[in-house]
């Protein structure tokens, strides 16, 4: 059975990757530091670098509506300007030793990653300037004022594209009161009145050493990894009360259809509504299932219909993205305006008979196929595995998330897809937003954001 | 055929990639975009795989596939276990000879590609900036045309178009086929043999150097399109790699490009972006290996308030100060401590491995001259970049665009279409 010798790759894959812990696929090394930080840990020694990340729920989500921008802000002037060292030396210092820094900002999780040569000089070097950047940012004035006129900068110039006017659009109409539906960078209005109090208040309150995740994998020992957990984390803030909770996300009561004008070529179509969360029990069987739908890529149904067959859009997809709180079922495309409501209604027929019917037995067979047999290609580098880890440790996932993940997708079937998909996804309650329809003549009484 | 392999054994996994020596550099005017268009077809069936089956086939294999197109490649790649290697060749070695090119298939292609060239191109101010600069900075040679070909050939494309330059240059003479990963090349050697040993090779056409002649005056242009911020894509015509064991104004042309905008702290972002706060964003690009003609880009958008003639001097004021003081030790350290983690870095993907690898075949140097480069880069002196400074950068030879942004009418809801009404 075509199955069965997948596996037998998974244990080729298990023995390669660690030769000691034959009994997992990933031998994940786990424990809090002594700062509380909680700790996910790869040992892989077939490159001299490493990669390390420290994370905290501190993403787009916890930002309120009047100071929208503060998360994404905070994030982005950690590393410009920090333990007495302005941005220019810290770029310099990292530059010299060959590492790479970069933000890492979600709407659930913010924090910063650091890639290294594993060499004594180097690494010294570049965890010195970690530390200092994660645990004392100074957010100087001067910088923000710079960073803020750049930023909104960018913001109307992404508010003249048509891709931006659709997702905002979509988020607002998906997420309403929710902080879901805010701009992860904040609108140019909040942005303006930011301030560095503003930044100080928000890392005092999430970057907190009892919530930090830190995921590393490469280079170093079990004791050296363990080291420097608690050199990046022990001089953070301390929690000072409970945990920022993100408010439940509710579903939508009707469907609703936003048409926005745009002078663009193609319609820039979205239609969803909110998903799921991380670790629902319905992930794997809507994982699988939405390969067949449109996260298979060239062999989904959505492709298809709307590429395959009719050459309707080059590119045309659907995807869950979990979050804390029920992340957004996307289905996205663009096509040439004129073609937008054929478009449309064939990805509503191709959604529509999917959730009806489910896929056929054949197309799950396939799906597992791909899925199962291209489990190795998940993990086939330091910077895929670091992902898992720190997605792991954010959401709480079982240490046997990576183990487990084959045997989860075998157990989907085609009557569990149909349920699933028949109790989260209702079409007559969908958002749709089309940008770029056509040239318009009068305003409705639909209104814009 | 060249068959490349470089075993990596960090996971069970093999990249494939096959290169054909043929891009848009060698395409005829009113078939722009036919190298571009043939490899979207070359997914839709052979004698004995339907249209649509190659990426299914590959799917149930567990891996993952795609292809790419420049002005000098087109690139076909499945990532997969190391176990499907032998299915992954076999489907190249397939398409290479057995292509069908069905008239019905090409009709709906072709509108892929147009939707693509209008989401690509059409509908983004800084493409068509790209594209526009291209075609001023070049006259005679086919860099000056897009990849993706204009939208006028596209429309007027036939299928004949495809199966013509398909039949001209797809052979195994024209072929390099890299694999990197969990292998035993030998394994590999005798893979390909046994897959593409028999498929007869081509007289390939001779090609014809159509050199661009010397730029002898600034050229400027000026782009209308829809954007708020103004923008600012500078070329200056410079050499590429051609001798790379004695060439070396390529290399400090290429630390130039890293000491104006390989870091944070290099002298573009330092300098306009922090100090003097004049642009919100600046570039350095420069790639020192093309079969074509060089150009060096700078790029900036202004900061609010600034126009695009001050960025542009503010980019000529950083190459004006590297020409007449030259660039320090420690900023050549910087950028050779760079390139010693970057070099380490790249192992972490197979794919860019055998990227690399492809890109240097494809282009007519040897992959074994991967390392030879990065010798030479690290050797690179501060009198040498600023010889570069000084010889390249004349308005001579510099083509300058400027994006003069247009409003966004209508932002606002619109009345529905007939039928969109009731969409939902």
């Amino acid at each position: 059975m075509r199955n069965n010798r997948r596996l037998t790759w998974l244990a080729a894959a298990a023995a390669l990757l660690l030769a000691a812990q034959a009994h997992a696929i990933l031998p994940i090394q786990h424990w809090q530091a002594k700062s509380g930080a909680r700790v996910y840990f790869v040992e892989n020694r077939n490159l001299p670098m490493f990669d390390l990340s420290v994370e905290f729920p501190a993403g787009a989500g916890y930002d309120t509506r009047e100071k929208s921008g503060a998360a994404s802000m905070t994030s982005q002037l950690l590393r410009l300007g920090a333990g007495g060292m302005s941005e220019d030396e810290i770029a310099r210092q990292l530059a010299d030793v060959g590492a790479q820094l970069s933000p890492q900002f979600e709407a659930d999780r913010a924090g910063l990653a650091l890639r290294t040569l594993s060499g004594a000089a180097e690494r010294r070097q570049a965890l010195d300037i970690y530390a200092r950047v994660l645990q004392q940012p100074e957010f100087p004035a001067a910088v923000l004022e710079r960073e803020k006129v750049r930023l909104i900068s960018a913001l109307k110039e992404a508010d003249t594209k048509p891709e931006t006017i659709a997702a905002l659009s979509f988020s607002r109409l998906v997420y309403r009161e929710h902080p879901y539906a805010l701009r992860s960078t904040g609108e140019a209005g909040t942005v303006s009145t930011l301030t560095r109090e503003d930044l100080a208040a928000f890392y005092r309150r999430h970057y907190v050493a009892q919530r930090a995740v830190v995921a590393i994998i490469g280079d170093l020992s079990r004791e050296e990894a363990a080291a420097i957990a608690e050199q990046v984390t022990a001089g953070l803030p301390q929690s000072a009360g409970s945990e920022p909770q993100l408010p439940p996300v509710a579903a939508l009561d009707a469907g609703s259809t936003r048409i926005i004008s745009h002078p663009a070529l193609q319609s820039h179509i979205l239609i969803g509504a909110p998903g799921i969360s991380r670790g629902d029990a319905d992930y794997f069987t809507l994982f699988v299932g939405n390969y067949v739908l449109g996260g298979g890529g060239f062999v989904s149904r959505i492709t298809e219909e709307v590429r395959q067959k009719r050459g309707l859009a080059y590119s045309a997809y659907s995807y869950f993205a979990p979050q804390l709180q029920r992340g957004p079922f996307v289905i996205g495309m663009q096509t040439q305006r004129d073609q937008a409501q054929e478009a449309l209604a064939v990805v509503q027929k191709t959604l529509r008979d999917f959730i009806d019917d489910g896929p056929t037995e054949k197309e799950l067979t396939a799906a597992k196929q791909n899925i199962v047999g291209g489990f190795p290609l998940r993990i086939d580098s330091n910077r895929k595995i670091h992902g898992y880890l720190a997605l792991i440790g954010f959401y709480r996932l079982p240490l046997t998330y990576l183990d487990d993940f084959v045997k989860n997708v075998e157990s989907v079937s085609v009557a569990g897809i149909k349920s699933a998909f028949a109790r989260r996804i209702d079409p007559d309650k969908l958002v749709t937003v089309v940008v770029g329809a056509a040239e318009d003549k009068t305003v409705t009484s639909l209104t814009t954001h | 055929m060249r068959a490349i392999v470089k075993p990596d054994h960090r996971a069970p996994v093999a990249v494939v990639m096959l290169w054909y020596r043929v891009g848009s550099v060698d395409e005829f005017n009113g078939t722009t975009g036919v190298a571009h268009v043939l490899e979207h077809m070359m997914f839709k069936g052979t004698n004995s795989v339907p249209a649509g089956e190659f990426s299914k086939v590959i799917a149930a294999a567990g891996g993952r596939d795609n292809a790419f197109t420049s002005r000098d490649y087109t690139g076909y790649f499945q990532t997969l276990h190391k176990s499907e290697l032998p299915l992954a060749m076999k489907l190249e070695a397939d398409r290479m000879v057995n292509l069908v090119l069905a008239q019905e298939e090409f009709a709906k292609e072709i509108k892929v590609v147009m939707e693509e060239r209008r989401w690509r191109t059409d509908d983004r101010a800084r493409s068509i900036v790209y594209e526009q600069l291209l075609k001023s900075a070049f006259g005679a040679h086919p860099y000056r045309r897009p990849v993706i070909g204009w939208m006028n050939d596209l429309e007027n494309m036939r299928v004949e178009d495809a199966r013509e330059f398909y039949q001209r240059w797809y052979a195994p003479n024209n072929a390099i086929l890299v694999v990197v990963g969990d292998v035993d090349p030998q394994q590999v050697f005798a893979l390909a043999e046994q897959q593409f040993g028999s498929i007869a090779p081509k007289i390939l056409p001779v090609r014809k150097p159509q050199e661009e002649p010397p730029q002898i005056g600034i050229k400027r242009i000026t782009v209308k399109a829809p954007a708020e911020q103004p923008y600012v894509l500078m070329a200056y015509r410079v050499p590429v790699l051609r001798d790379p064991e004695n060439d070396w104004e390529p290399y400090a042309l290429d630390m130039l490009a890293g000491v104006l905008d390989g870091n944070e702290a290099a002298r573009l972002n330092r300098a306009l972006v922090r100090e003097e706060q004049l642009v919100s964003s600046a570039g350095a690009d420069y790639d020192n290996v093309a079969r074509g003609p060089g150009l060096f880009y700078l790029s900036a958008v202004p900061t609010p308030g600034k126009t695009p003639q001050q960025a542009e001097q503010g980019l000529r004021r950083e190459l004006q100060k590297i020409a007449s003081d030259g660039v320090s030790e420690d900023e050549m350290k910087r950028i050779r401590a760079q390139l010693i983690a970057s070099q380490v870095y790249q192992r972490d993907s197979m794919f860019y491995q055998a990227r690399e690898i492809g890109v240097m075949e494809a282009s007519g140097l040897s992959y074994k001259t991967l390392d030879l480069m990065i010798e030479k880069l690290k050797q690179v002196t501060p009198g040498q970049v600023q010889a570069v400074a000084k010889k390249y950068f004349s308005d001579d030879t510099l083509t300058v665009a400027y994006l003069d942004p247009q409003p966004v009418a209508g932002r606002r809801p619109a009345a529905p279409p007939a039928g969109l009404r009731h969409a939902q």
